[in-house]
C-alpha cells in the first residue's frame, strides 16, 4: 500500500488534466466541462482517501512518502510525504476543486450567463496547472520542488483573473497580485538557497530535502536574520498586514472559481510555506521574531474585519474578512505552542471551505442580478433559498459559532495566544464581534430585507450542479463543527512534529 | 598527424563544411522558387552532423589536439551541440522569410559562422580564438544587413560591421598584451606564465579590461551593448534570434575558457570587474525593455539583460557557477529563438511588429499563444519552463560564491523583467481585436515554422523539467575548466 505513489497523481491529474483539455477541439465546450469534472471529482475521491488513511490508522509523521531522484548532483528529488498539517489541506485542494469546476459548469441559458463561458478551454487548462501546483507544495518534503510547485501556483492566477475577471479592475488586480506574490518567492528563495548552502557547510551534505535541512545546525545568527525574509516572503501569499493589500484587489476582480481558489486555498500556501519553510527549518529564527508576527497578525485580524464592515461590496467584504481570518491562522502560528498551532491548522481548513462557500454564493447572486453592492441587493432567500442557507452557515462559521468548523477553529487559537500574551488575546478577540456584525447586517440586508423593484423578476435560482457545490462545502464545515474529532487530533500529530523541531512540547 | 582522436575532435566542423559546399555546389541547379529548400537541407543536415557527432565524435579525457589549437573536451561539445541545435532551428525559420529564405548564400553564411562559433567554444590558443571568432562574426555582419532594399536592415549591418571590427581590434590588442607578458599564445601555457611570473596587479588589470571591452561587445553587456537593439530590429529576424541567441553563447563560451583558464591568477580582479557588468547589464537591459512598445525591441533588450543573469554564474567562479552558466545558456538559447520565431512567425502573416499587434492573437492561434506563453513565461523565469530553473542555479551559485548583493540586483532585475514579459501575454491573452472579429483573420503557420517552433517549446518544458541530464552534461563540462 505504502508503495502506491498516490501523491504524485493527486499532483500530476490535475496538470495531465489540463494538459489533455487543451488539446481538445475548441467548440466543445460540454465534453471539455466533463473531462474537468472528471478529473476534479477523481481527485477529491483520492485525496479523500488519503485523509480517511491518515486518519483510520492513526498515523504519525510523514507518510506517503515517495522519492524519486530528480538532480542529484545538488540534492534535489521529488519528495512527497504528508503529514497531520498538510493532509486536510490536500483534501481542501481536493473539495474546492471540484467545487470550482461545478460552480464554473456555466448556465448556457442567456438570461443567466452563469460561469465561464467564454474559452471555457484554456480556463480549466490554468486553473488545473494552478490546482497541480497548490496540490505540490502541500506534499512537497523538498524545497526546491516546493518553489518549483509553489511559482507554478502563482502564474496561471495571473491569466486566470486578467482574462476571465472582472472588466473593471483585472488587470490591475491581475499584475498587482502576480508582482506582490513573486517578489515575495524570490525573497524567500534567497533565503532557501543561503540555508542551502550554509546546511552544505555544517553538515557536508547538498541536500533540499527539508527533512534533512532539519537537523542542518542553523547558527543563533543565521537564523535570526534569515527567518524574516524567509517568513514575510511567503506570508504575503498568506494575505499577512501589511503586505495583504493585493488580496481583497485580487479576490474582487477574479472569476468565481478562481476566487475560491484564491481565498479558499492560496492563502493557505502561504501560510503553510512559511510555517513549513520559515518556522520548521528556522526554529531559534521563529521564537525570535514571533512577537513580532504576532503583533502583525493581531493588526490584520482586527484591522482586516473594521475593513470588512465598512465595505458595500459584497467581495470586497469577504475579500476583507479573509484578511482578518488569515490573520487568525498567522496569529495561531505566531503562538509557537501546541494549541495555537493547532487552531491555525483547524482554521486553515475551516476558512479555506467557508471563504469558497462565501465566494460561490456571491457569484451565483452576481451572476444572477448583475451587482454585488450590498445596497443594491435584497430579499435573495425567497428566490434562492438554497445558496441563501449556504450563505448563512459560512456566516455562522465565520462568527465562530459553536457547532461550525469555526468555532473548532478560532477557540484553540486565542487559547494559545492568551497563554503567550493576554493582551494580544483580548485585542484579537474585538474581530468576533465586528465579524459578527458585519455577518449579520449584509444576511440581513441580502438575503431578507424587500427585494428592490429593478431586481423583481430578473433572478432565478441557482442551479443543480450549484447545490451540489453549496451542499459539498456546507457538509465539512458542520462535520467538523459537529465532530471535531475527525481532523483536531490528526492536526495534532502534526502540531507535535513541529513542537518538537522547537525544542520540546 | 591527423589521428582518429584529431578527426573525431572536428568532426563536426567537418560535416558543417560538407555541408555548405553540399548546398553551394546544388544551389545553382534550382530554380528560384526551390532555392529555399536549402533550408530543409541545412537543418536536417545538421541534424544527421548532430547524431553523427554524438555517436562518434564524443570527447573522453580532455585533451588538446591540432598542435595545441583546440581542447577536445565536454564543455566544448556541449556548446558545440547547442550551436547547432540553434542553427538548425534558425535555418528552419529563415525558410519562409519572404528574400532571405529564397538564397542559397543566406544558408551557407549561415553555416560558415556556425563553423566559427564551434571553434569559438574549444580554442585553446588565442591565435586559433581570434581566427574562430572572426569567422563567426563576419559572416553575420553580412546577414545582418542582408535585406540590400530595407534601410534599418543596411544600417544596422554597417552598425554591426563598425562596432564589431573596433571591439575585435581592442581585444585583439589585449590578446597582443597577454602574449607579450607571457611568450605563449597557448591558453593553459599563460595561465602557467601568470603564475610563476611577476605581473603587476595593474597590467593584469588594464588587460582584463582590453578583454572584457572586446567580448563585452560580442555578449552585448552594457555599456558595449548599443549596437544591439538596431541590428536586431533591422536584420532578418531569424538572424536576429540566432545573433542574439548562439553568438551570444559563444561569446559567454569564451569568456568562461579566457579568462577560467588563462587568468586564474587575477581572479579577484575580474570577477569584480564583470560582477559590475552583470550588475550594470541587468539592470539598464531591464530598465530599456520596459517602455518599448516595438517587441523585436524588446526582445533585443531582454536578451542584453539576460547576458547579465549569466555573468552571475561567471562571477561566481566555482564549478557551480560555471555549471550554471552552461545550463543557463542551454535554457535560454531554446528560449529566446522560439520567442524570436513566434515574433517572426506573426509578422510575416501580418507585417506588424508592435507589441499591441498581438491583441486578440489567442483567439487568432490558440496554439501559437500557448507558445508565446511557453516562451515569454520561461523568459520570466517562471515553472514549468527552462527558465525558471537556470535562474535558480545561477543564483544558487551567486549565494554560494558569497555574491549575496549581486543576487539582490538580479532578483529585482527578474521582477522588472516579469512585468513586462506578462505585459506581452497581456496582449496576446486579454485584449481583442478592434473590430472583434478574429476569427476572420487567422494566424497560420507554414510547416517549417510549425515543426521548428514545436520542437523549440518541447525544449523549453523539458529543460524545465527533467532537468537531470541537462544539468549533468552541463556540470561534466564545466568540471573540466577547474582541472
Amino acid at each position: 500500500m505504502m508503495n502506491f505513489p498516490i501523491l504524485s497523481i493527486i499532483t500530476f491529474i490535475p496538470i495531465a488534466a489540463g494538459v489533455l483539455i487543451l488539446m481538445m477541439p475548441a467548440g466543445r465546450k460540454n465534453e471539455t466541462r466533463a473531462v474537468a469534472l472528471a478529473a476534479a471529482t477523481l481527485d477529491l475521491l483520492l485525496s479523500g482517501w488519503v485523509y480517511l488513511q491518515y486518519l483510520t490508522q492513526d498515523m504519525t509523521g510523514y507518510q506517503f512518502i515517495e522519492q524519486y531522484n530528480w538532480l542529484p548532483q545538488l540534492g534535489i528529488s521529488l519528495h512527497f510525504g504528508v503529514d497531520g498539517m498538510s493532509a486536510p489541506l490536500v483534501l481542501l485542494t481536493g473539495i474546492v476543486m471540484f467545487t470550482g469546476v461545478l460552480i464554473s459548469w456555466g448556465d448556457d441559458n442567456p438570461h443567466v450567463m452563469a460561469g465561464i463561458q467564454d474559452r471555457p478551454r484554456e480556463f480549466f487548462a490554468f486553473l488545473f496547472l494552478l490546482a497541480g501546483g497548490v496540490f505540490g507544495v502541500f506534499v512537497s518534503l523538498d524545497l526546491f520542488m516546493l518553489f518549483f510547485f509553489y511559482e507554478i501556483a502563482v502564474f496561471p492566477m495571473y491569466l486566470l483573473i486578467a482574462i476571465w475577471g472582472w472588466v473593471k479592475t483585472r488587470e490591475y488586480a491581475a499584475m498587482k497580485l502576480t508582482l506582490y506574490l513573486f517578489i515575495g518567492s524570490v525573497v524567500a528563495l534567497v533565503g532557501a538557497l543561503a540555508m542551502y548552502w550554509v546546511q552544505y557547510q555544517n553538515t557536508g551534505v547538498l541536500s533540499f530535502d527539508m527533512l534533512v535541512m532539519e537537523n542542518a545546525g542553523f547558527s543563533q545568527a543565521f537564523q535570526n536574520a534569515w527567518f524574516l525574509p524567509v517568513f514575510f516572503g511567503f506570508a504575503v501569499l498568506g494575505g499577512i498586514w501589511p503586505f495583504h493589500n493585493w488580496s481583497p484587489d485580487g479576490h474582487v476582480a477574479a472569476p468565481t472559481a478562481v476566487s475560491m481558489f484564491h481565498a479558499g486555498v492560496l492563502m493557505k500556501l502561504g501560510a503553510f510555506a512559511a510555517l513549513r519553510v520559515g518556522v520548521m527549518l528556522l526554529p531559534e529564527g521563529a521564537k525570535t521574531w514571533a512577537p513580532l508576527i504576532m503583533g502583525f497578525a493581531a493588526i490584520a485580524v482586527v484591522y482586516g474585519a473594521y475593513i470588512a464592515f465598512v465595505q458595500t461590496d459584497l467581495k470586497y467584504m469577504i475579500g476583507f474578512s479573509s484578511v482578518s481570518h488569515m490573520g487568525l491562522v498567522m496569529l495561531g502560528i505566531s503562538t509557537l505552542n501546541a494549541t495555537g498551532l493547532t487552531g491555525a491548522g483547524v482554521q486553515m481548513f475551516s476558512h479555506g471551505v467557508m471563504t469558497a462557500l462565501f465566494f460561490a454564493v456571491t457569484g451565483m447572486i452576481y451572476d444572477r442580478s448583475h451587482t454585488r453592492m450590498i445596497p443594491e441587493l435584497g430579499g435573495m432567500m425567497k428566490v434562492m433559498p438554497f445558496a441563501a442557507v449556504g450563505f448563512i452557515i459560512g456566516g455562522l462559521v465565520s462568527m465562530g459559532m459553536p457547532g461550525f468548523s469555526g468555532f473548532v477553529a478560532e477557540f484553540p487559537i486565542f487559547m494559545g495566544v492568551w497563554q503567550e500574551q493576554w493582551l494580544v488575546a483580548v485585542i484579537a478577540s474585538i474581530s468576533i464581534v465586528i465579524t459578527a456584525a458585519y455577518i449579520m447586517m449584509n444576511i440581513r440586508k441580502v438575503f431578507f430585507s424587500p427585494m428592490p423593484e429593478h431586481l423583481e423578476g430578473h433572478v432565478g435560482d441557482v442551479t443543480v450542479l450549484d447545490k451540489v457545490a453549496i451542499v459539498t462545502l456546507c457538509l465539512f464545515m458542520v462535520a467538523l463543527g459537529m465532530f471535531p474529532s475527525i481532523m483536531v487530533p490528526m492536526v495534532e500529530t502534526g502540531v507535535g512534529y513541529i513542537m518538537n523541531l522547537l525544542g520540546g512540547a | 598527424m591527423f589521428t582518429p582522436l584529431v578527426f573525431a575532435s572536428i568532426l563536426p566542423e567537418i560535416l558543417i563544411l560538407v555541408l555548405g559546399i553540399l548546398i553551394l555546389i546544388f544551389e545553382p541547379f534550382w530554380k528560384e522558387d526551390q532555392r529555399r529548400n536549402a533550408g530543409w537541407l541545412t537543418a536536417g543536415g545538421l541534424f544527421i552532423a548532430m547524431i553523427v557527432s554524438l555517436l562518434f565524435g564524443r570527447p573522453g579525457e580532455a585533451v588538446t589536439v591540432l598542435g595545441g589549437m583546440i581542447r577536445f573536451d565536454w564543455l566544448g561539445f556541449f556548446f558545440k551541440m547547442l550551436f547547432m541545435f540553434a542553427g538548425a532551428a534558425t535555418a528552419l525559420l529563415l525558410m519562409d522569410h519572404d528574400r532571405a529564405g529564397r538564397r542559397g548564400e543566406s544558408y551557407v553564411l549561415l553555416l560558415a559562422s556556425l563553423l566559427g562559433m564551434n571553434l569559438m567554444a574549444v580554442s585553446s590558443d588565442l591565435v586559433m580564438l581570434y581566427l574562430a571568432i572572426e569567422t563567426a562574426s563576419i559572416p553575420l555582419y553580412v546577414l545582418s544587413g542582408f535585406l540590400l532594399n530595407d534601410e534599418r536592415s543596411t544600417e544596422g549591418g554597417f552598425k554591426y560591421l563598425l562596432f564589431g571590427t573596433v571591439a575585435s581590434t581592442i581585444m585583439l590588442y589585449g590578446f597582443s598584451l597577454l602574449f607579450g607578458f607571457s611568450g605563449t599564445t597557448n591558453l593553459s601555457e599563460i595561465a602557467a606564465m601568470f603564475t610563476t611570473g611577476n605581473i603587476s596587479p595593474f597590467v593584469g588589470f588594464g588587460v582584463i579590461i582590453l578583454l572584457a571591452v572586446g567580448l563585452g561587445f560580442k555578449v552585448s553587456l552594457v555599456p558595449f551593448h548599443f549596437w544591439a537593439p538596431d541590428v536586431y530590429q533591422g536584420a532578418p529576424a531569424p538572424i536576429a534570434g540566432y545573433l542574439s541567441t548562439a553568438s551570444k553563447a559563444a561569446g559567454l563560451a569564451v569568456v568562461m575558457r579566457l579568462f577560467f583558464a588563462a587568468l586564474p591568477d587575477f581572479a579577484s580582479t575580474w570577477t569584480l570587474v564583470f560582477a559590475a557588468l552583470a550588475a550594470i547589464t541587468m539592470t539598464v537591459g531591464n530598465l530599456l525593455a520596459l517602455p518599448q512598445t516595438n517587441i523585436k525591441r524588446l526582445l533585443a533588450y531582454s536578451s542584453v539583460s539576460h547576458a547579465g543573469y549569466a555573468l552571475i554564474g561567471v562571477v561566481a567562479f566555482n564549478q557551480l557557477g560555471a555549471t550554471s552558466v552552461v545550463f543557463y545558456l542551454a535554457a535560454y538559447i531554446v528560449t529566446n529563438l522560439l520567442a524570436f520565431g513566434l515574433v517572426m512567425a506573426f509578422s510575416r502573416i501580418t507585417g506588424l511588429e508592435e507589441i499591441t499587434d498581438y491583441a486578440g492573437l489567442s483567439r487568432r492561434n490558440p496554439f501559437m499563444a500557448l507558445m508565446m506563453l511557453a516562451a515569454f513565461l520561461s523568459l520570466a523565469g517562471m515553472p514549468p519552463f527552462g527558465g525558471f530553473v537556470a535562474k535558480v542555479f545561477v543564483f544558487a551559485a551567486g549565494v554560494q560564491a558569497n555574491y549575496i548583493w549581486l543576487v539582490i540586483v538580479g532578483i529585482l532585475n527578474s521582477i522588472i523583467g516579469v512585468y513586462y514579459y506578462l505585459n506581452v501575454l497581456k496582449y496576446v491573452y486579454l485584449y481583442r481585436m478592434p473590430n472583434e472579429d478574429e476569427e476572420q483573420h487567422p494566424v497560420p503557420l507554414t510547416r517549417p515554422y510549425t515543426i521548428a517552433l514545436v520542437v523549440l517549446t518541447i525544449g523549453v518544458i523539458l529543460v524545465g523539467t527533467v532537468f537531470a541530464p541537462w544539468f549533468s552534461w552541463a556540470s561534466d563540462g564545466a568540471f573540466l575548466l577547474f582541472n
